[in-house]
């Protein structure tokens, strides 16, 4: 189980890697987006990978059983899926927004805050 | 005592909810000033107690240290949280002027003091990944504050502003997560606690590593640094100020924190690594400055430089360059965010920033002149002010070490400082107003003048005072210095009994 996840987050950042060396910014953002998916199978990974026990408590008890599924590296997962997915969101409108106001995608081409010199 | 701890942090929050709220009316930009002065009283208090009963930490809905939300505050935390207010006060009651209706209709206020909340809540958290939450509030307001207004060049740097800064995320998550599989715990004293006794201390150091690359793009560090003077030259004055201040302070205190706490066990390579950043940080970053014609570039080439500095105090590690770079950190808030606002005002009165387009402001605005003298001065090391006591300490502090090559590095940085400021004094305030105008302060309306030059004086002042009287600030960095070298302190405060 552990090597199909590594696999899968290599692969997923192989991908990403390749997105996100492109010129055009909205390939950079998909490549982005799955960069971010495979830290959250990292930290998944990370915190122990169990098959069908989920982490209850039975009534009377106050502890899980024994290798019972980590409960932990799930809530972090989820958090890091919710903030991750309100910054794409910003991140998309911003392209957005940058499509229109510069006309362009193309990250060599955007060079009003750091204009070029003329070449002469 | 954990009311102390948390009322710093939730304070921002409800000031940024009632700007929101108020955000129609003029009143908004009050209640962001009158929040903030509050904010000053709670950090003071603050200070006060841990200055006191030494490290205090809460532990937030009562759960037990390692597994609850730990926040913490020893000297180093609770006077990066004054200074934070003290910034954040400052920025407020500039913005009264430099903000215009649409943007607080769009709702700067309510952004910004969001954003004063993520970085208070960054300085007092005892927990890993509350650290990285904590940064995400910060990120996401810092970007909504750098496009507010959403002119082109905006837009432009914000691209490149939000790209760096995503990726940075991602490692620093990334690194979280292999540090919670290695170890089992993510609070930073439990961490400290545990890390040591791991058998595999090389994957320690590679995960370290990726903290390193994580903070050093916030940190802007030689050679991740070029989405800084990329972005910060393009949004309001007063945003610029309150980033250039703060938000790479947040990935160099988050630095310090965890290479003197958690990763300080192969200090032979980590710190290796730390002092070769730090000179090529210094280095480059002033040699960008002097290739630069605007003021704020110039400026934001400068933060680059200046971050150096302190990554060395950190990289020297022994008591005396902790000790610096805290003192750094503390006066380069300061002097910072004043000279950004100081550019505001020279923007408002001369028409522009880039120098060739203004000039005459000592002879008509000598006021603003005497103002500019003191930070610009003060970064570059001028004794008395305060930036002499940090160069003076951090360079001692290497000498001390035999680190000869990194102290002469810091010493020709702060010359070619001083170049480029003489740069800026030279064509802004001495020479003539290339279109014969004259900028004058009296051009500004008393009331914006009042709201303009009242913070950049109050900060000024305050760097003469430390420069001034320089011995409490250095006793203090020093007891700082001693809280994290030696974490046993931090550890017990926060553990508790069970350890």
């Amino acid at each position: 189980m552990e090597a199909l996840m590594a696999i899968s987050i290599g692969v997923l950042v192989a991908a990403a890697a390749y997105l996100m060396l492109c010129r055009h910014v909205l390939r950079f953002i998909f490549g982005l987006v799955l960069i971010s998916n495979a830290a959250n199978l990292t930290i998944f990974t990370a915190g122990r990978l169990t098959e069908g026990r989920p982490p209850l408590i039975s009534y009377g008890a106050d502890a899980p059983v024994a290798n019972a599924a980590n409960a932990l590296p799930q809530a972090l997962v989820l958090t890091a899926i919710v903030i991750g997915f309100g910054l794409f969101a910003f991140a998309l409108i911003l392209m957005f927004r940058a499509y229109t106001s510069l006309g362009t995608l193309d990250s060599d081409r955007m060079s009003l805050a750091e204009p070029r010199e003329e070449k002469k | 005592m954990t009311w102390l701890l948390a009322t710093p942090l939730v304070l921002p929050f409800l000031t940024a909810v009632a700007a929101f709220l108020t955000r129609e009316r003029s009143s908004g930009r009050w209640v962001s000033v009158a929040g903030n002065f509050l904010f000053l009283i709670a950090s003071f208090l603050l200070l006060a107690r841990v200055l006191q009963d030494g490290i205090i930490a809460g532990q937030m809905g009562s759960w037990p240290a390692p597994f609850g939300i730990t926040l913490v505050a020893d000297r180093l935390s609770a006077v990066m949280v004054v200074i934070t207010a003290i910034t954040a006060l400052a920025v407020a009651v500039y913005a009264l002027t430099d903000i215009n209706r649409r943007k607080e209709y769009l709702g700067y206020h309510a952004l910004f003091n969001v954003l004063i909340g993520g970085v208070t809540g960054a300085f007092i958290t005892g927990d890993l990944f509350n650290l990285y939450v904590w940064f995400e509030v910060m990120l996401i307001s810092s970007f909504g504050l750098l496009i507010l207004g959403g002119k082109p060049e905006q837009i432009d740097g914000g691209v490149r502003y939000v790209m760096l800064n995503l990726i940075s995320t991602i490692l620093f998550l990334s690194g979280i997560g292999l540090l919670y599989g290695m170890t089992g715990t993510l609070n930073m004293a439990d961490l400290a606690r545990v890390v040591p006794t791991l058998e595999n201390q090389g994957l320690v150091t590679v995960i370290a590593m990726m903290f390193l690359v994580a903070f050093g793009v916030k940190a802007a560090v030689f050679p991740l640094f070029f989405w800084l003077p990329a972005s910060y030259h393009t949004p309001a004055f007063a945003v610029s100020a309150v980033f250039a201040g703060l938000l790479t302070k947040v990935g160099v205190y988050s630095l310090i924190r965890l290479f003197t706490l958690v990763f300080n066990g192969d200090t032979g390579f980590t710190h290796e690594v730390l002092l070769w950043i730090a000179g090529f940080t210094m280095v480059t970053g002033v040699l960008g400055a002097a290739a630069q014609n605007d003021m704020r570039k110039i400026l934001s080439f400068h933060i680059v430089s200046q971050i150096g500095y302190m990554i060395m105090g950190l990289a020297i590690l022994t008591p005396l360059a902790i000790a610096g770079a805290v003192f750094y950190l503390v006066h380069h808030i300061i002097v910072k965010a004043n000279l950004f606002l100081i550019a505001g005002v020279a923007e408002r009165t001369a028409g522009s920033t880039e120098l060739g387009k203004i000039g005459g402001l000592y002879k008509t605005a000598p006021l603003l002149a005497v103002l500019f003298f003191v930070p610009a001065f003060s970064l570059a090391g001028f004794p008395p002010l305060s930036g002499f006591w940090a160069k003076y300490v951090l360079v001692q502090a290497a000498l001390e070490d035999q680190g000869w090559v990194i102290a002469g590095v810091a010493l020709l940085v702060g010359l070619l400082t001083i170049f480029s400021m003489t740069k800026i004094w030279a064509e802004a305030f001495w020479k003539a107003h290339p279109e014969d105008r004259d900028p004058t302060l009296a051009a500004l309306t008393p009331t914006a003048r009042g709201h303009l030059l009242l913070p950049i004086g109050s900060l000024a002042a305050l760097t003469c005072v430390i420069g001034f009287f320089p011995e409490p600030f250095i006793a203090f960095a020093n007891d700082a210095s001693a809280e994290l070298l030696d974490p046993s302190g931090y550890i017990a405060a926060v553990l508790g009994a069970q350890q």
